[in-house]
């Protein structure tokens, strides 16, 4: 997608930016934004500490943990053990759409639910083990789900709960219930990176692999990093039924225990969200020998080229013919949308930061409506998201890395078998299917745009008055900020309440929301008119006596 | 159903909080400290609270809500926090320059025993707080109390930092609000200037988190209580204390410290509640009571002796916050609703006490249930035991509202899904008739729905 006319050179910009901060401070900063060449190999600062007083776009482990991985569940009873804020906060505001309905009327939804062992400081003091067993035990009691998930927060941490060992416990006495805890401290890392990481290790330990069951279909994928945030899992899951694919499991949008328990007979993994759910594939192709590639459902033409891929995986020409046959029927409608909103959204410019690959994947759904992006960064990537998996062998772990855990992971003496030979997995690379890689956002950069990780809001306000985007992206707290400033801000979390915006109906929506934000008439009317008329030559200018 | 797993058959539960009817004390704090003119607060813990607060007051406020945060990692958690909250200060003073940041703890520094006072005092001797800057604290354990007592700390904590008392008597009235919306704020202070009585309110969030949209956006907006302002409440003739729970800690230190006499009253919502606040402002400012207010007050009593035969005999279920739900329980009374159900998830005995005796005569029969466990889960199986044709409270509520089918009002902490608290307040004679309006139209729009073809009617 990198644009052949160079964006203005924002060195000087970077230098203003820096030049307010203390010398320590804008040297660490300094290594966190690059002026992008994609041409060249360059390296980022990312996944490091938040500088205390910088005023972050970034939340805590927890939140990566109980609340983007396993809040989209809906047969679990998510317990958080600690005071009652941290589940408070979590409760129903990241939009995950669950179907309860979609296999048996009436099956198990906890989604609605805040549950919380709500810590008073006598549990502080004297240790809240007890009231997490019987937390759990009135949970099980009242509402007889399949499984609890235990997530500690910060104090949790500090005074020594053993949130393993009190899951292991309830678990046994229950019988029938999983129970099975995460050590998601807030604390714990840099970001919300942590907290996807740890989800993953404990969904992988506890929950994978318990259902051998064959699939019934003939193409069995598992779609992972899609959240179903405004529908979108609903959309992706539309199109692939269209095309004949079955997805076993989506981690973790409108998902159930049992498609977790399964999703190890996939024959391939999809990623989509890099960041959160990396470490899934990988530990199932260690385990299970399931191959996997990125995927990008966000813009049609990424959706039509994610579809293609699996065509060409499968190597089945019924299959590729069926997929074709989806994309010339969607694309028509797709085409008609876009080239409606390109008459506002051309040549316009955008700004994206925002979570840990929606602000890769959104620079093509701009890009189709003919719109640049002109500075982006992530607010919990790594250096792999930036600049691809190349670099993981050179990333280095420090402190905050290595207190997350990694589970070592082997064959499954029984259970493993490679789903594609080493011979078609090199043929199918070689036909340019990136086979277990990514190669991140920056390559995909126009020249000399402006790539920042974890910006602060300081940087924020200088760039919007740099670049003066015709449109922001980021989250709630972020909004109203740039808002003020009059540039409207898109929300790509929470999407704003709109969505979906994946797949095909999903590029559609996005079209006409883009559309809709760039013709709203307000922003032309924000300045008082007699303000205006101060500025206005003709109505200022007196005769000459 | 979107609560398909909520027995009607009530169980008791030891550990268990479903649902809660409350969050916890660092995001209240954060909202007083907003309620001070050129203020950041600062969030000293994880930056996943900050984070969270920043959130949830702005989906709340729909307005841009500044905070910095100490940013723990594992090791500040081990060794203390004192390194990044010293970082911190000396960076938002250069990068952001506000003229005071207030310090609110966390869980988290709370349990490893950060000293918030020494800290403060450290980086004011290291020179990380610049002259004429200011820095104020309190302490807010979210495993103690609620949001609604994070506030009333970071109250008492505004008056600690920055009361400079003289023993020289001011004539003026300190009022302090308790937790309520900026309106609210605005119309209290627009009934002590129609009264003609002289006032300091703090904390004030009017004109803070209701700004205008004028293509300027601005870190430390107009409104706000003045420093300069606060400092001279030590010197007041007396605080008017709104809120049992979040207005009479920071009375109770002015009392205590600067001989400054308190009067604690409710929130004046409702008939009674701002007969009450309008007697009291007027009696400590010593103005009379003018004619205007027999009208304000009249318009009000004019509304409900109209309208009264909607609501008469009503039940209402509601949950929130003590110090908005005790007046208007009382006033649902006042306008013959009968309160069925009533909870919060703030601590304090006294609530349910109150709740009961003002419930005693009309609504014998109430539920009331508040501190830990008290939840909208509980509360929503004692409506499905006793239905209810209200239900008052947060967004949280239109879960319950949907599923049983129940005439909706939000009211309270937070409303994300609709607008109108920011700008229209539900305290004073006016605010009484803002709240009626809803409650009628919720009542009323469900007649009109629920009616016969043949029995649909025109002019209600």
């Amino acid at each position: 997608m990198s644009n052949e006319n160079k964006l203005p050179d924002p060195s000087a910009i970077k230098e203003e930016i820096l030049a307010k901060y203390p010398p320590k401070i804008a040297r660490k900063r300094a290594k966190s934004m690059v002026i992008n060449d994609p041409e060249l190999d360059q390296q980022i600062q990312s996944n490091v500490r938040t500088i205390p007083g910088i005023i972050t776009q970034r939340g805590c482990t927890y939140a990566g943990c109980k609340g983007v991985v396993l809040g989209p569940t809906r047969d679990i009873v998510n317990l958080v053990h600690g005071p009652i804020g941290c589940s408070f906060y979590a409760w129903l505001t990241r939009r995950n759409q669950t179907d309860p309905d979609e296999q048996v009327e009436g099956g198990d939804n906890y989604m609605n639910y805040a549950f919380s062992t709500d810590m008073q400081d006598d549990n502080i003091v004297f240790g809240g083990e007890k009231k997490l067993a019987q937390a759990i035990q009135e949970a099980y009691d009242i509402f007889k789900p399949k499984a609890i998930g235990v997530f500690s927060t910060c104090p949790v941490g500090l005074i020594g709960d053993d949130v393993h060992a009190v899951s292991r416990e309830m678990k046994e006495k229950l019988g029938d219930c999983n129970v099975f805890g995460f050590s998601c401290e807030g604390y714990k890392g840099v970001s919300q990176s942590a907290g996807h990481h740890i989800a993953n290790n404990q969904l992988f330990r506890h929950v994978i692999g318990l259902d051998d069951t064959e699939p019934k279909h003939k193409y069995n994928v598992n779609l992972l990093g899609e959240y179903n945030i405004g529908g979108d899992g609903f959309e992706i899951d539309r199109i692939f039924k269209k095309c004949g694919i079955n997805i076993i499991c989506t981690f973790s949008g409108n998902s159930t225990m049992d498609k977790f328990a399964n999703s190890h007979m996939a024959d391939l993994n999809l990623v989509m969200c890099h960041r959160s759910i990396n470490y899934m594939a990988e530990m199932q192709e260690t385990k299970f020998g399931i191959p996997w590639f990125k995927v990008n459902f966000i813009g049609a033409e990424s959706t039509a080229k994610a579809m293609r891929k699996i065509g060409e995986y499968f190597e089945d020409d019924e299959l590729k013919a069926r997929i074709e046959e989806v994309i010339a029927e969607e694309m028509p409608s797709v085409k008609e949308a876009v080239a409606k909103a390109k008459l506002k959204s051309d040549g316009k410019v955008a700004m994206l930061f925002v979570g840990g690959s929606r602000a890769h994947h959104y620079q093509e759904l701009f890009g189709e409506l003919g719109m640049q992006t002109v500075s982006a960064g992530y607010e919990f990537g790594h250096r792999d998201d930036y600049e691809g998996r190349k670099v993981l062998p050179t990333i280095k772990v420090d402190a905050d890395s290595r207190n997350i855990e990694e589970i070592k992971v082997e064959k499954d003496e029984t259970r493993y078998s490679p789903r594609a030979s080493e011979e078609k997995l090199e043929a199918l690379k070689e036909k340019g299917l990136e086979i277990s890689d990514y190669r991140g956002m920056a390559p995909d950069m126009a020249d000399q745009s402006l790539i920042v990780d974890d910006i602060t809001h300081w940087e924020t306000e200088k760039l919007i008055d740099f670049y003066k985007p015709d449109i922001f992206c980021a989250g709630i707290k972020e909004k109203y900020v740039v808002q003020k400033s009059g540039i409207p801000l898109k929300q790509l979390h929470s999407y704003d309440y709109g969505g979906p915006y994946a797949g095909f109906e999903g590029a559609k929506n996005f079209y006409a929301d883009i559309e809709k934000i760039l013709s709203t008439s307000i922003w032309k009317k924000i300045k008082a008119p007699w303000l205006n008329k101060e500025t206005d030559p003709c109505i200022c200018a007196e005769y000459v006596a | 159903m979107l609560l398909r797993h909520t027995p009607k058959e009530v169980s008791e539960r030891k550990a268990l909080t479903v649902n809660p009817a409350k969050t916890c004390q660092p995001v209240g704090a954060m909202y007083a400290a907003l309620g001070v003119h050129g203020c950041l607060p600062h969030s000293h813990g994880s930056q996943g609270c900050c984070s969270y607060h920043r959130s949830a007051l702005t989906r709340h406020y729909k307005d841009p809500i500044m905070a910095g945060t100490s940013s723990f990692t594992e090791g500040s958690s081990v060794f203390g926090g004192q390194s990044n909250l010293l970082q911190a200060l000396a960076n938002m003073f250069t990068i952001y320059n506000p003229d005071l940041v207030a310090i609110h703890s966390t869980c988290l520094s709370e349990t490893i025993g950060d000293d918030l006072a020494q800290i403060v005092k450290k980086a004011t001797d290291d020179g990380k707080v610049p002259e004429g800057k200011k820095v104020i604290y309190c302490n807010t354990p979210s495993y103690v109390g609620s949001h609604v007592t994070g506030f009333s700390n970071m109250v008492t904590g505004i008056v600690k930092g920055l009361v400079e008392h003289t023993g020289e008597a001011k004539d003026q009235v300190n009022i302090i609000p308790g937790w309520v919306e900026p309106s609210d704020m605005k119309e209290m202070k627009g009934i002590a200037a129609r009264l003609g009585a002289n006032i300091v309110m703090f904390p004030d969030t009017d004109g803070v988190v209701d700004t205008p949209q004028t293509g300027e956006f601005k870190m430390y907006p107009d409104g706000g209580a003045k420093v300069e302002d606060i400092a001279t409440s030590g010197d007041s003739i007396k605080t008017l204390a709104c809120g049992k729970w979040a207005s009479e800690g920071a009375a109770k230190w002015l009392d205590s410290n600067c001989k400054v006499p308190f009067e604690t009253l409710d929130i004046p919502i409702g008939l009674g509640a701002t007969d009450r606040f309008v007697e009291a402002l007027a009696n400590a400012a010593k103005v009379t009571i003018p004619d205007s207010f027999i009208s304000e007050r009249g318009r009000l009593v004019d509304v409900i002796t109209d309208m009264s035969q909607y609501l008469h005999g009503k039940k209402v279920a509601l949950f929130g916050d003590p110090d908005q739900l005790i007046p208007m329980t009382e006033f649902l009374l006042d306008l013959d609703m009968i309160p069925t159900a009533v909870v919060s998830g703030t601590p304090g005995k006294a609530f349910t006490q109150k709740i009961k005796e003002l419930c005693a005569e009309k609504a014998p029969n109430v539920n009331v249930a508040n501190g830990e466990r008290a939840d909208m889960f509980l509360l929503h199986q004692w409506i499905k035991n006793e239905p209810v044709d209200l239900l008052i409270g947060n967004t949280y509520g239109k879960y319950i509202a949907r599923d049983e089918d129940i005439p909706f009002i939000r009211h309270g902490f937070p409303i994300v899904d609709r607008i109108g608290h920011s700008y229209f307040p539900t305290v004073g004679y006016n605010g009484g008739i803002r709240l009626l309006e809803k409650m009628l139209g919720a009542v009323m729009d469900r007649q009109d729905r629920d009616a016969e073809e043949c029995k649909f009617e025109l002019v209600m």
